[in-house]
């Protein structure tokens, strides 16, 4: 078998107006300027979205900010049975059961907080869910606080989203 | 009653003057990070408020220089204190006293005297130039070697070679001006531009010696260390140059100066080559046409025309480094040096003679 010549793409040789240079810079200058003109005057066209005044629309699937389910007379679904502060890898849930009023319930979560500077968004907390309670389907990811504290999502603000 | 004239006069020249140049470098900041923006189709500051207002984004420099009053102003370890600290004011103050030689406006008459537009109207004027922006390169050395580490002294070596090699063809792209212009003197350089060539083009540098004026923009780009030839803080390769040990204030004096520089280059260019303040066919009496018309325009009008002309020049070819900058790559450290050496100066010598061949010719040296 004879050894296979591979032809490598060499760049074409420069005219005699793009060795000179300037003639190539000032259609560089002319596409930077169109780029610009067309910007300024529809901004509309920019990709940038303004991000705190205006919300990417994630896609359906997006694994996104917790939320707890509640029943339908209003109690949280969840039953505090640790399966997802079990299968968080990040250990970011802190469950504290106690005894539910309900005699056909066990047990209802007095505390249920997510630190979500800890969460990696992993989901596995939703697959051990044996009661479908928590749900990562809010749309949307951790927004900005300033206090670190204000980033340990409580019950009370899973129940809301 | 003289001398405390003169001496109010001298002041307020200075003032408006370091004033002027200053008020443009937030200015241009901002013009940068803008346009920049929307060359790159983003939409570049728009956060920083005040009362509410935004304006553009124009309130970002003014934050952003408030943030580096605000920082610690320290020293590294191992570097040498004085010249540490002497490098930021070495690199600023050149480019500020460049610019006391470049004229504004025609002389004016105020309380029966005459006044030059200019902080001062040196004989030696374009000599002056060269002698003060060689003494910008040693405020990026000084930074360079002073801060004692790797990539500010690599920063500082580049710099040196580059504005040591672009500085000859500075010089020499000017000779060919100051042929036929008969002067160094600024103020004479403006003022022989105001005639026109032919009786119809106005005699500007830039259609008497265009190859000068390509030789002068390229060697004042490299001068101010601006894209394409920004070596000396090539981020990509040596982190910021010069600077990188710098921080709080004086990071934003290195900022200044090479904003200052661009204004600076930007007025050289205007007034050597585009005509200073002249407007085309306007003289002192109002506008006269070529073909014989004319338009009478009051004296006060005609002044401000003029000087509106000159920062407007000067506005325009600082957007040009701006715009420039966001067009096209760095040069390779080879590819400068070759440029320097055995494009531009072959070709600023070349000027030079056909320049001198021609004014022989024509006997306009006569």
């Amino acid at each position: 078998m004879a050894i296979g010549v591979k032809k490598v793409a060499r760049p074409r040789q420069m005219s005699g107006g793009e060795t000179l240079y300037l003639l190539e810079i000032l259609r560089g200058l002319g596409v930077t300027m169109g780029h610009l003109v067309r910007n300024v005057f529809r901004q509309e066209n920019i990709a940038t979205i303004e991000y705190p005044e205006v919300r990417r629309v994630m896609p359906p699937r997006f694994r996104g900010l917790h939320r707890l389910m509640r029943r339908p007379d209003g109690t949280p679904r969840c039953v505090a049975c640790y399966c997802c502060a079990t299968a968080c890898p990040a250990v970011c849930i802190t469950i504290v059961a106690g005894e539910s009023p309900d005699p056909a319930v066990e047990k209802y979560p007095v505390r249920f907080d997510i630190d979500m500077l800890r969460c990696v968004f992993c989901g596995h907390c939703v697959e051990a869910c044996p009661c479908d309670a928590i749900r990562m389907d809010t749309g949307w990811f951790t927004p900005p606080e300033h206090t670190r504290e204000k980033l340990i999502y409580t019950i009370d603000m899973l129940l809301e989203k | 009653m003289s001398g405390l004239f003169d001496l109010v006069v001298s002041v307020v020249r200075v003032a408006v003057m370091l004033a002027f140049t200053l008020s443009l470098v937030p200015i241009l900041v901002w013009a940068e990070r803008k346009g920049a923006a929307y060359i790159q189709d983003r939409r570049g500051p728009n956060r920083a408020k005040i009362l509410g207002l935004t304006l553009g984004g124009l309130f970002h420099p003014l934050a952003d220089a408030l943030k580096l009053l605000f920082k610690e102003d320290f020293i590294p370890d191992g570097a040498h204190r004085l010249f540490y600290q002497m490098a930021p004011m070495f690199a600023l103050a050149p480019a500020l006293m460049t610019f006391a030689v470049v004229p504004v406006g025609p002389p004016v008459v105020i309380a029966g005297r005459e006044v030059a537009l200019q902080v001062a109207d040196l004989n030696v004027g374009i000599l002056y130039i060269f002698a003060i922006s060689g003494l910008a390169v040693y405020g990026v050395i000084l930074a360079g070697w002073a801060s004692n580490s790797k990539y500010p002294l690599l920063g500082g070596l580049r710099s040196s070679a580059q504005m040591i090699s672009y500085e000859v063809s500075l010089g020499l792209s000017i000779i060919g001006l100051v042929m036929v212009f008969r002067s160094v003197r600024l103020s004479e350089i403006v003022a022989s531009q105001g005639t026109l060539l032919w009786g119809i083009v106005p005699k500007w540098g830039v259609f008497v010696q265009p190859l000068g004026f390509l030789l002068f923009l390229v060697a004042v780009y490299a001068e101010a260390n601006r894209t394409p030839f920004d070596l000396p803080e090539g981020e990509s390769e040596i982190v910021a140059g010069f600077h990188t040990e710098y921080g709080s204030f004086k990071f934003s004096i290195f900022f200044m100066a090479e904003y200052v520089h661009m204004v600076v280059g930007s007025a050289l260019i205007a007034t050597l080559f585009f005509g200073g303040w002249q407007v085309p066919y306007l003289a002192d009496s109002g506008f006269v046409l070529p073909g014989g018309a004319a338009l009478g325009l009051p004296g006060p009008l005609v002044l401000l025309l003029r000087i509106g002309a000159f920062v407007g020049k000067l506005l325009f070819f600082a957007w040009l480094f701006i715009w420039v900058r966001w067009t096209i790559p760095r040069f390779r450290y080879d590819q400068v040096m070759r440029l320097g050496w055995k494009v531009l100066l072959p070709l600023s010598l070349a000027n030079i003679f056909v320049t001198g061949l021609v004014l022989l010719l024509i006997g306009g040296g006569a």
